[in-house]
C-alpha cells in the first residue's frame, strides 16, 4: 500500500517509526507542524535524513559560524562555507576547489569500501563545483600499529584508497597516517580533493528557471547504504556495529572515472544550469538542496529513477546512498546536447522531474502524490542545538602533569632510533606506495615531502599561460588537542599552513575535518566548542578563511571518546612552481639551517608519547606571529632562489626533521647543535621552526632576509657524507636509520 | 616531412593519456588522439596504448578493451609492421590482444606498487629503443598492481633468445615477474609492451626524479624523420 500525502491526511494517528530513523519525538513533532499532518512515510524519510546530525550540522552549526564572523578578509576567496566545497582564486584567471571529509563509521565496519567510498564521495563535490578534480590526500588514524584489529583495518583502507584512487586516475600527493590506541575502535579516514577550473566557470547547487529539467546520471540506484549517513555517522558504536555492514556503500571507481570525464565535457559544452553530487542521504539530498536554492519548486517521478533493483520501495530509493550518481539541472533546449554527452561515455542519464515555481517539493509515485513539503525545511530549516559543554573533569589534573617531569634520556643516539623506529615516525611507504602518485603528469612533489605541489599549466586545456602551482598539506594532532583544544586546533593548523610555506607557497584557504566524539556529551562538546574557537581564532590571526570542510561526531566506542582530532588542510599557491623548494637534503656541500627558537616543550610529544606512554601537561606554545613570519621568509627565500631544500620541524623534534631529511635523497649532515641542552634542542616540539639549506654564498642573503622578518636564523652546519652527526651528541650512518624508519609497518603488514 | 604522428589511444578508463600525449609532444612529435569507439587509426605514423584501468579492470587487465573497434583496425595494422607501444594497461592489452605473448597476472606481493624502480635497456634495436645504448639503466616509475609478466618455459626461452626481452628490473622486482622481465617486443620489434611508464619520466619539474623516459619518445621520432 502506498503512503500517499492523502491518505496521510486520511490517517492522521498512524504511528510512525521516526524513533527507528533516529529522529527525537520533538524533532517528529516539528515535521508534522510543517506540514499540518502527519508525514507520509517517504517524507518521514527525507526529513530524517535531511535532519541527521550529519546532514544538518544541528549540535555544530552555532560553534561553525564563527569561521565566518571571525573570517579574515580575503580578496581570494570566490566561493565560501555552505557550498560543496569552498572555491579560491588561484591568478591568472584559475580557482582552485578543496575540501576534506570524514569516512570514518563505514571504514571501521567495512574498511575496503568504507574507504573507497570516502574517496568517491570527496571526487563529487569537487566535481560538483564545475572543477576537474586534481588530486587527492588522505588523513588515517588508527589504533596501536601492533593492535590485532589494526591489521584489518589498515589493509583494507589503504587497499580501498588506492584501488579507488588509482583506477580514477587522481594522483594521491600526501597525508598523514597516525597511530594511537584511542582510535582502535574508530578509526579516521578523512578525505581531501583538490580540483581546478576556471574563474567564470564555477557551478552551484542551484534549480532555478521552471520548465528545465532535472536528470539523475551515473549509476542506478540500489540498495546499498540506505540510512548509511545518519545510522552510521550519527550513532555511537556498540559491539553490535557489524550487524550495520549492509549500511555500508559499495563503489565502482571506474564509473566515477567516467563521471568525472562527461562531466567536464558537461561544463565544456555549457549544458549545465544547476549540478548537484548524490552523497549522504541520495535522492533526498539533492532534490531537496537544488529545489531550495533555486526557483523553489520541484517536481519529481520517483518511479523513473533507473534502478539496480526493481523491488526498492520510495522510501528506500530517498535514503540509498548508492555511489556514483549526480543530479543536473538543464534546459529544455540544451537536453538533447546533455543526453549525447552522456551517451558517448556510456553514462546512464534519465530526466526524472523539472523544476516548478511552486515552492514546493512534490514527488509521485505510480501515479500518488508521496511526497509535497517545502523543500527548505528540510534542506536548510533544520533543528539547531545549543548543546550544553563544559570542562572535563580531569581536564585541569592532566595539564597539571607536566611532561618536565619525565627522566631524561642519557643515550640519545638510542632516542632518536628509538623515535624514528616508532610507529608515528616511521616511513609511510607501505601505504604510500599503493597509492599513484604520478598520474596525470603534473605531480611536483608528494609524500614523504612536507606539503604535495602540483603543477597547473598543464592540467586542462587553456591553462597552459600559467606558471603557478598549488601546494598543499593536512595536519592535525589529537594529542596536543586532548590537552588543550582550542591550542590544539591551533598547532594543526600552524603545521599545515607552515608545511605548505617549506615548499615555498603563500597559504591562501583552510578546509577542515573535525573529528570528535559524541556531542551529546559535555565534555566533549566542550572539547569541540574550544577547538572550532581556537581555530577560528588563528585562521582570523593568519590571515587565512575556512572555505568548507565537515564535522563528524560520534567517534567513540562506548562511552570512551577519541582524541579530539581536528584535521586542518591548508592550500597554498606558488607564483611559479619551477621555484618550489623541494624536500630534505638535496646534495653535498650545502649549509643547514635552522628558522625558529627552541623551547622546553615536550607536553603532548612523540618523545613522552613514545619513551614514557606519557599525556600531560600542556602541547607546545602557539606563535602565529612567528609562523606568519617564518612563512613569509620561506616563500621569499624560495622567490629568489635561495632555498635547496627544505623541511619542516615537528613531530619528533630538530633530530627526527635532520634524519628525514638525510633521508629523503640519502645525503648525510653534520651539525652542531644551537643549544647546550641537547636533550631539548633535538627532541623539543616547539613550533614556527624549519630547516632550510642554501648554498655557502647564500647564508648571508638569507641571514639578512630572516633578520628583516625577526625570525632567529642558525647556521647548523653541512649536508654531505653517509652519515648524521651532531658533534659531540652522536653519529648514525644514514643506512643504519633507513633500516630503522622502514621497518615497523612492513613488520606488521609484511612486505 | 612534418613531425611525426603518434596515435594515444582512449578507452573508458585510461588514466595516462594526457601524459603520454605530452611527452610525444615534449620530444617534438604531434600527438593524435584517437577513440576507442571509431574505427579509424588517423593515419597516425605509430600508436601508444597508454596505462590506466580500461573498462576498470572488470574481468581480467585488458580483456575487454582489445575488442574495441579501434582494436580491430590496430591489431592488423601492428601485424603489417605499425610501431606500437604499450604500456602498463597498454601492455595489458597488448598481450590480451595476442599481439604480444604471455600474460601480466597480479603482483606476488598482492598489493598495488608505485615506486620509481631502475630497470635495464636489454635489446636496443626495436622501434622504441634504438635511442637507448644496450645496457643502459634507466630510472622508470612502476605503478601497477597487475604487472607479473608469466608465459609457459618454451615462450620465455624463445622470447629470451630471440632478443624479445626489452626490458629487466633491476634490484627488487616489483611484481614477481620471471626472469625480471619488465617489457617485450613481438620478433619484428615494432610491438613493444612495458610495465614502467616513461611518460613520467620526461621532464625535470614533475614525474619521477628522472627523464629517462625521453629514449622511448626520441627513438619513435628518428625513426620517421629518417625514413
Amino acid at each position: 500500500m502506498i503512503d500517499s500525502v492523502e491518505r496521510a491526511g486520511q490517517t492522521p494517528d498512524e504511528p510512525q517509526p521516526y524513533a527507528e530513523l533516529g529522529m527525537k519525538a520533538d524533532e517528529y513533532d516539528r515535521v508534522r507542524a510543517i506540514l499540518g499532518r502527519r508525514p507520509t512515510s517517504s517524507e518521514l524519510a527525507i526529513y530524517s535524513v535531511m535532519w541527521s546530525e550529519h546532514c544538518s550540522y544541528k549540535s555544530s552549526k552555532v560553534h561553525l559560524r564563527q569561521f565566518g564572523t571571525k573570517a579574515p578578509k580575503s580578496d581570494a576567496l570566490l566561493v565560501g562555507m555552505g557550498e560543496n566545497a569552498g572555491v579560491v582564486d588561484i591568478g591568472d584567471g584559475w580557482a582552485a576547489t578543496f575540501k576534506i571529509e570524514s569516512h570514518n563509521h563505514p571504514s571501521y565496519v567495512e574498511p575496503h569500501q568504507g574507504a573507497a567510498t570516502g574517496v568517491g564521495g570527496i571526487v563529487r563535490d569537487i566535481m560538483s563545483m564545475g572543477a576537474r578534480p586534481i588530486a587527492v590526500m588522505d588523513s588515517l588514524r588508527f589504533g596501536a600499529l601492533d593492535a590485532p584489529d589494526t591489521r584489518r583495518v589498515l589493509p583494507g583502507v589503504v587497499e580501498g584508497i588506492s584501488s579507488y584512487g588509482n583506477c580514477l586516475g587522481l594522483p594521491n600527493i600526501g597525508g598523514e597516517v597516525v597511530f594511537d590506541p584511542c582510535y582502535l575502535g574508530n578509526p579516521l579516514v578523512n578525505a581531501l580533493c583538490v580540483g581546478l577550473l576556471r574563474k567564470d566557470q564555477i557551478k552551484l547547487a542551484t534549480a532555478p528557471g521552471p520548465g528545465n529539467k532535472v536528470v539523475l546520471f551515473g549509476a542506478r540506484t540500489g540498495p546499498d547504504g540506505i540510512g548509511g549517513a545518519s545510522v552510521l555517522a550519527s550513532a555511537t558504536f556498540e559491539d553490535e556495529s557489524h550487524a550495520k555492514r549492509p549500511a555500508v556503500q559499495v563503489g565502482d571507481p571506474f564509473m566515477e572515472k567516467l563521471l568525472i570525464e562527461c562531466c567536464l565535457e558537461l561544463f565544456e559544452a555549457d549544458v549545465v544550469v544547476g549540478i548537484q553530487d548524490l552523497g549522504a542521504a541520495g535522492v533526498s539530498c539533492a532534490t531537496t538542496e537544488l529545489a531550495a536554492k533555486g526557483t523553489g519548486g520541484m517536481r519529481v517521478d520517483l518511479g523513473l529513477v533507473p534502478l539496480r533493483d526493481p523491488s526498492l520501495l520510495p522510501e528506500e530509493i530517498l535514503m540509498s546512498e548508492s555511489q556514483e550518481r549526480m543530479m543536473a539541472v538543464v534546459t529544455p533546449e540544451d537536453i538533447d546536447a546533455f543526453m549525447a554527452i552522456c551517451a558517448r561515455w556510456d553514462v546512464p542519464a534519465t530526466v526524472i522531474g523539472e523544476v516548478t515555481d511552486t515552492g514546493r517539493l512534490v514527488m509521485t509515485w505510480k501515479d500518488e502524490v508521496i511526497v509535497d513539503i517545502p523543500p527548505g525545511t528540510a534542506a536548510d530549516e533544520g533543528p539547531v542545538y545549543e548543546r550544553p559543554f563544559h570542562e572535563p573533569a580531569g581536564q585541569a589534573a592532566l595539564n597539571a602533569d607536566d611532561a618536565a617531569r619525565l627522566p631524561r634520556p642519557a643515550d640519545l643516539r638510542a632516542t632518536l632510533l628509538q623515535l624514528l623506529g616508532s610507529a608515528n615516525l616511521a616511513s609511510k611507504e607501505w601505504v604510500t606506495s599503493q597509492y599513484d602518485r604520478y598520474v596525470r603528469g603534473n605531480t611536483v612533489l608528494a609524500m614523504p615531502a612536507d606539503a604535495g605541489v602540483l603543477r597547473v599549466g598543464e592540467v586542462m586545456p587553456g591553462a597552459e599561460q600559467t606558471d603557478r602551482g598549488l601546494a598543499l598539506a593536512t595536519d592535525g594532532n589529537g594529542r596536543y588537542a586532548r590537552l588543550d583544544p582550542y591550542a590544539g586546533a591551533q598547532l594543526a593548523l600552524a603545521e599545515a599552513y607552515r608545511n605548505v610555506a617549506v615548499t615555498g607557497a603563500r597559504p591562501l584557504a583552510v578546509t577542515n575535518c573535525l573529528n570528535f566524539g559524541s556531542p551529546e556529551d559535555p565534555e566533549v562538546m566542550w572539547q569541540f566548542a574550544e577547538a572550532v574557537r581556537g581555530l577560528a581564532d588563528a585562521c582570523k590571526t593568519l590571515g587565512v578563511p575556512v572555505t568548507g570542510g565537515n564535522v563528524s561526531f560520534y567517534n567513540q566506542t562506548g562511552s570512551t571518546a577519541i582524541h579530539p582530532t581536528p584535521v586542518v588542510g591548508v592550500l597554498g599557491v606558488l607564483d611559479d612552481v619551477r621555484r618550489r623548494v623541494p624536500h630534505g637534503f638535496t646534495a653535498p656541500g650545502l649549509k643547514i639551517v635552522l628558522l625558529g627558537d627552541t623551547g622546553e616543550e615536550f607536553g603532548g610529544s612523540e618523545w613522552a608519547h613514545v619513551a614514557h606512554g606519557h599525556l600531560g601537561g600542556l602541547p607546545p606554545v602557539v606563535d602565529l606571529e612567528a609562523e606568519r613570519a617564518l612563512a613569509t621568509v620561506l616563500a621569499e627565500a624560495a622567490g629568489r632562489g635561495l632555498a635547496e631544500g627544505s623541511h619542516d620541524v615537528s613531530d619528533g623534534g630538530l633530530a627526527v626533521a635532520l634524519a628525514e631529511a638525510t633521508l629523503a635523497r640519502g645525503v648525510g649532515a653534520t651539525v652542531r647543535l644551537p643549544l647546550e641542552d641537547a636533550f631539548t634542542a633535538l627532541f623539543s616540539e616547539s613550533t614556527a621552526r624549519a630547516l632550510v639549506t642554501v648554498r655557502p654564498e647564500a647564508f648571508e642573503e638569507l641571514a639578512e632576509l630572516c633578520a628583516r622578518h625577526e625570525v632567529p636564523c642558525y647556521g647548523l652546519g653541512t649536508t654531505g657524507g653517509t652519515a648524521l652527526t651532531v658533534e659531540d651528541v652522536l653519529e648514525v650512518p644514514v643506512d643504519e636509520l633507513r633500516a630503522v624508519q622502514e621497518a615497523p609497518l612492513p613488520a606488521v603488514f609484511g612486505a | 616531412m612534418g613531425a611525426a604522428r603518434v596515435g594515444v589511444v582512449t578507452f573508458p578508463g585510461t588514466l595516462d593519456d594526457q601524459d603520454a600525449a605530452r611527452a610525444v609532444r615534449h620530444a617534438g612529435g604531434e600527438a593524435v588522439p584517437l577513440w576507442h569507439a571509431d574505427h579509424d587509426l588517423r593515419g597516425v605514423d605509430a600508436v601508444f596504448l597508454p596505462g590506466g584501468f580500461s573498462y576498470g579492470d572488470y574481468l581480467r587487465c585488458g580483456a575487454i578493451s582489445r575488442f574495441a573497434p579501434l582494436m580491430e583496425e590496430l591489431i592488423p595494422a601492428a601485424r603489417a609492421g605499425l610501431p606500437v607501444l604499450g604500456t602498463c594497461n597498454g601492455f595489458q592489452i597488448l598481450c590480451e590482444a595476442h599481439l604480444l605473448p604471455g600474460a601480466l597476472t597480479r603482483n606476488q606481493g598482492l598489493h598495488y606498487v608505485c615506486r620509481d624502480q631502475r630497470v635495464r635497456v636489454e635489446n636496443a634495436t626495436t622501434a622504441w629503443t634504438a635511442d637507448y645504448a644496450p645496457g643502459q639503466e634507466l630510472l622508470l616509475p612502476v605503478k601497477h598492481g597487475e604487472g607479473r609478466y608469466v608465459a609457459d618455459a618454451a615462450t620465455i626461452a624463445a622470447l629470451e633468445s630471440g632478443g624479445q626481452v626489452v626490458f629487466r628490473y633491476l634490484g627488487a622486482n616489483p611484481n614477481g615477474s620471471i626472469n625480471d622481465i619488465a617489457g617485450i617486443s613481438n620478433e619484428a620489434g615494432n610491438v613493444v609492451g612495458l610495465m614502467p611508464h616513461p611518460e613520467h619520466a620526461v621532464e625535470e619539474l614533475t614525474g619521477a626524479p628522472s627523464v629517462d623516459g625521453r629514449g622511448f619518445f626520441t627513438s619513435i621520432l628518428k625513426r620517421f624523420v629518417n625514413l
